[in-house]
């Protein structure tokens, strides 16, 4: 593999030491693999490995209702399969923060991802989440630091979609 | 075995011999609340555990929607709070609907994080359905798949005080299965505003909310 960018781990000591964040839950991702790798291997936090994407919106909820600081890390897919749970969020007026790896967007080769890939920032805003677009580096500290003000002093819903612009499409071959 | 489900008209009254009745159960199963933080599925078991805590109680987060979201709710609570007692109450159709979380938790083996799943094997909200475990669906064994270190089935009353300390002092995450009766006693009545009692919850917790 690859060396994972370095704003991955810029982002992972944003979260963890300037927003307090000790629950880092996720579906294992590439886009993540930095921030989930990081989770793993430190003992300050603790690292949720989930089965599906929906049980990482429940979690941050009861962290919150304990006051710990809680992010959800997942591919657009799993934006689908937590819908029910935003109402959750919504209802109950509890912070939350997920940092989304797109599929489906800029330069997707592989037809199956094209559908939630449109979906998803659709689904998130008719849900109630404010979503927040990273389309280059240097947008990616500012724009996530912003988030989690956002998240963990005005208590709002808020994605951070890490678009295929930054992340790059995935290559799939063609015959 | 059938694979269709039995058809029920609504909920028994009576309790028959030898079986249990959730409310006595669920109280025996708690025992004293004390400093216990609980999270609970929908309906029927939410106010299984306001009857034992009260329904004013602000050491009770209880859902009336999101179903399926009670275990992995509990389990980030526990992990926020690790010195105090997490109980997660829910039912049969609740847990089926992420049983996965199972899992998840069990990975984890949060040891102050303790689950009661209150089967009657049916959907009592919705018409009374048969749901998978009265069909042969066995959660206590989703349970130890997923590696749950404690897990209990309790079907009759000799098998409550066991199943009680366990959840009290159980060395990793305890589960208890408690198979009931099919009866819907007497709901018990609280606000439905979850942004209320999550401050609620919050202020008597943490100080503020």
């Amino acid at each position: 593999m690859s060396e994972a960018p370095a704003w991955q781990g810029d982002l992972y000591d944003l979260l963890k030491n300037e927003f307090d964040v000790s629950q880092f839950s996720y579906v294992p991702d590439a886009g993540h693999r930095e921030l989930i790798n990081r989770s793993i291997a430190d003992p300050d936090v603790h690292s949720v490995s989930l089965t599906t994407e929906e049980e990482g919106v429940a979690l941050q909820c009861g962290a919150h209702l304990g006051g710990a600081r809680s992010v959800l890390l997942m591919q657009s897919s799993g934006v689908g399969n937590c819908v029910n749970f935003f109402s959750l969020v919504s209802h109950g007026r509890f912070p939350f923060l997920t940092f989304v790896s797109m599929r489906g967007d800029f330069g997707e080769g592989n037809a199956w991802q094209m559908a939630m890939g449109k979906a998803t920032q659709p689904v998130m805003e008719a849900s109630g989440i404010t979503c927040l677009r990273v389309e280059s580096e240097d947008e990616l500290i500012p724009t996530s630091r912003a988030a989690c003000t956002m998240a963990f002093q005005s208590e709002e819903a808020v994605a951070v979609l890490l678009t295929q612009k930054l992340l790059g499409a995935k290559a799939f071959p063609t015959a | 075995m059938s694979s269709k489900p039995n058809l029920r008209l609504g909920p028994d009254q009576d309790v028959a011999d030898g079986v249990l009745e959730r409310r006595h159960a669920i109280t025996e199963l708690v025992g004293d609340p004390g400093e216990t933080l609980f999270v609970s599925g929908l309906a029927g078991s939410k106010d299984d555990i306001l009857h034992v805590v009260g329904a004013d109680s602000p050491a009770a987060f209880t859902l009336s929607g999101a179903m399926g979201a009670a275990v992995a709710m509990g389990l980030g609570l526990a992990l926020a709070q690790p010195d105090r007692k997490v109980m997660v109450v829910t039912g049969d159709g609740e847990l089926l609907m992420n049983v996965g979380t199972l899992a998840t938790v069990g990975v984890l083996n949060p040891p102050n994080l303790s689950i009661i799943c209150v089967d009657n094997e049916h959907y009592g909200e919705t018409g009374w359905q048969e749901s998978h475990t009265g069909r042969g669906v066995d959660i206590a064994k989703m349970a130890e798949g997923g590696q749950i270190p404690n897990v209990r089935t309790v079907t009759k009353e000799a098998e409550l005080a066991e199943a009680a300390q366990m959840l009290r002092e159980g060395n990793g995450t305890s589960f208890v299965l408690v198979k009931v009766a099919p009866t819907k006693p007497p709901s018990i009545y609280r606000s439905r505003d979850a942004s209320w009692h999550k401050g609620r919850f919050r202020e008597a917790l943490l100080g503020q909310n």
